[in-house]
């Protein structure tokens, strides 16, 4: 399955604005997407509360995967949010 | 004909203004029925995802009204919890067992047991989680939602009773002033209504029955809200509150008007407060409390981040005073790493000071962080203390903890005198220490035998009991024979026909939330040291707190009358 690594900028970590930005970008993804962080079970990148039980900080890794048509184009742009967002 | 309500009063300020009344959220009912059958599955599952849709549309349109400021930002976050599908999907699957109130109730739950479990942060989060919970129930009932409508004006909120979750939820910049039905003069809400320095009146009969909308005139001097006030009354008021505009001029330091000198100090809790007390005239900190850092953690913060925080401080009152109370956990501050075993009577059982006999090292970890920043702010004039302290051999074993840390020569070392153990032996335990600080709540609570949070018991607890005053002085008396100094660092020193009580009987500094400073240093600055000793005879003597507050009442100067109120 097409994933990609991706570092959170967010000086608050994946919470708040942050967060929401991310999984409202998820949602209008093409096709869905899962985040997970080290050996975390994959969580849906458009569920609010899972993600943010990933608890990710400023300078974490996450890992991005999706499948399907157009999912390397999701993947980059979800990666996008997350290195842009501060 | 205006109707006017009593309660115990905070503070010593009045506002008038419309009410608004807080309601409790509504909770699932316990005898909500299971769905049965498809279409009942259907109607419960329809329920579920409208309730939690309008909650999303609700705090979306909360988080437009704020956007580009932190609350702007905590709604669009909460809303788009709201919108989870994730939330939704679990919380139908529960309608197997629950309602949908229920379902969505259980759900809600799961998600904040992981939340809690990550802890810091997460853990807060849980309180925007259980908002959209009680939007979203009270939707699915059918029912008005609790907590406050929006508050486009300022306001005079009215509630049963306020918790910290919901102060927290309320935007304080436009609350006039604080009335609650139960509650005490220590109470939740009485100390953050202290902290804004807002009127308040808690323990008003009747207070929740008031229509919203109502104007109300509160005046926390005299305990009393009145209903619909004539044009006299606001008037009055507003006079008087200009004249205590007038009060903040004054920023010289505290002194009798026979000029001798009280210190006034801040009490804090955290590096904020620090930073904001540090621009006011105050002489120092009299109460850092330093449990902040420990109760924001699962885990006890380690001695580099602890020194940190505590440098902050310090630093932010280089050439003044600063008194560092050490962790004051147990009881009502429960600490998950510290608090081991279950305890049928936590405020009696291993809290604070205590918690050496089960895990020494956070007292040396923390001592030895604070001489870490003592030594980063040499300019700062650190006293450290511990709290619950009962008797000598406690005091001189802490002596000892802070001298093995590094401790002797750079703070002067004391303890609290808040069980009346140590009240009862100040000559002991005072001529082991170099200084002690009195905390009038808890010493009033445990000399009473009453719950601080007991609105029923309230009389009881009252700062004015001759016990307790009377604990009070002879503490005061212990420190003059042995020249060790004696503050006072609980509510009774924010009052200021109290706090020239104090200073009469000895006491030589004030420790109180910045708000309560200037009434309280206005009072001493028009009162004579031999006044203040006439009124703390005068209390002393009394046979109950009212004949004490009307004795020392009566040897008020016209002027300390005026500024206070009093008729």
């Amino acid at each position: 399955m097409p994933s990609i690594e991706a570092t959170v900028r967010a000086a608050e970590g994946l919470h708040a604005r942050p967060a929401s930005l991310f999984v409202q970008a998820a949602k209008k993804a093409k096709v869905p997407v899962t985040i997970s962080m080290g050996d975390s079970e994959p969580v849906s990148a458009a569920s609010m509360l899972r993600v943010l039980t990933l608890g990710a900080k400023c300078g974490d890794t996450v890992t991005l995967s999706a499948e399907g048509e157009g999912a390397e184009e999701a993947l980059a742009e979800l990666a996008k949010v997350l290195a842009e967002v501060e | 004909m205006m109707t006017v309500l009593t309660g115990i009063g905070v503070g010593s300020t009045a506002a008038a203004g419309p009410c608004v009344q807080f309601t409790p959220p509504v909770n699932a009912p316990t005898d909500e029925a299971v769905p049965s059958g498809p279409e009942q599955l259907a109607t419960a599952t329809e329920a579920i995802r409208s309730a939690l849709g309008k909650v999303c549309a609700e705090l979306s349109a909360a988080a437009e009204v704020n956007a580009g400021q932190t609350l702007g930002d905590v709604l669009a976050a909460t809303a788009e919890m709201a919108s989870d599908p994730e939330y939704a999907e679990l919380a139908i699957g529960h309608l197997a067992t629950h309602g949908p109130a229920n379902a969505l109730t259980v759900a809600t739950e799961e998600f904040a047991t992981m939340f809690r479990a990550i802890g810091g942060y997460m853990a807060e989060r849980v309180a925007d989680l259980n908002s959209v919970r009680d939007r979203a129930v009270a939707h699915i009932l059918g029912v008005e939602s609790g907590g406050l409508a929006e508050l486009t004006e300022p306001a005079v909120v009215v509630a049963h009773e306020l918790t910290p979750a919901d102060t927290s939820g309320l935007d304080m910049s436009k609350v006039i002033a604080l009335v609650t039905e139960v509650g005490g003069p220590t109470s939740h809400t009485a100390i953050i209504a202290r902290q804004l320095g807002l009127p308040c009146v808690v323990k008003v009969d009747g207070a929740t029955t008031v229509p919203a909308g109502t104007v109300l005139a509160v005046d926390g001097a005299r305990g009393q809200v009145i209903v619909d006030p004539d044009e006299r009354t606001l008037a009055a008021i507003q006079e008087r509150m200009e004249r205590y505009a007038r009060l903040l001029d004054d920023d010289r330091p505290g002194a009798t008007s026979d000029g001798h000198p009280v210190q006034l100090l801040a009490n804090i809790g955290t590096t904020a407060d620090a930073r904001a007390a540090a621009s006011q005239p105050v002489e120092g900190i009299g109460l850092f409390r330093t449990e902040f850092m420990f109760l924001d953690s699962d885990q006890e913060p380690c001695i580099e981040v602890q020194a940190e925080a505590y440098r902050e401080v310090l630093s932010a009152f280089a050439g003044r005073k600063v008194v560092v109370r050490t962790l004051d956990a147990g009881a009502d501050k429960p600490l998950a790493y510290a608090n081991l075993s279950i305890e049928a009577n936590p405020a009696l059982g291993q809290r604070a000071y205590r918690l050496v006999r089960s895990v020494p090292h956070l007292m040396a970890h923390q001592l030895t962080a604070l001489a870490q920043a003592i030594d980063a702010c040499p300019n700062t004039e650190t006293w450290v203390m511990a709290p619950m302290i009962s008797t000598a051999t406690e005091a001189a074993d802490f002596m000892a903890r802070a001298e093995a840390a590094g401790l002797g020569g750079k703070a002067r070392i004391g303890i609290m005198v808040e069980v009346p153990a140590a009240a009862l032996c100040a000559d002991e335990v005072l001529s082991t220490v170099q200084f002690a600080s009195i905390g009038t709540n808890d010493l009033a609570q445990y000399t009473m035998a009453t719950d601080r949070e007991l609105g029923a018991l309230a009389d009881l607890i009252d700062r004015w009991q001759p016990a307790v005053l009377r604990l009070v002085a002879q503490t005061a008396e212990a420190g003059q024979r042995t020249a060790t100094p004696v503050g006072v660092c609980g509510e009774s020193a924010s009052d200021p026909l109290m706090a020239l009580v104090l200073v009469g009987m000895g006491i030589t500094s004030l420790s109180m939330s910045t708000a309560s400073i200037p009434a309280v240093r206005f009072a001493l600055r028009h009162t004579s040291l031999e006044t203040c000793q006439q009124m703390a005879r005068a209390a002393l003597g009394a046979a109950d707190s009212t004949e004490a507050v009307s004795a020392v009442q009566n040897l008020l100067n016209e002027e300390v009358r005026q500024a206070m109120a009093l008729e």
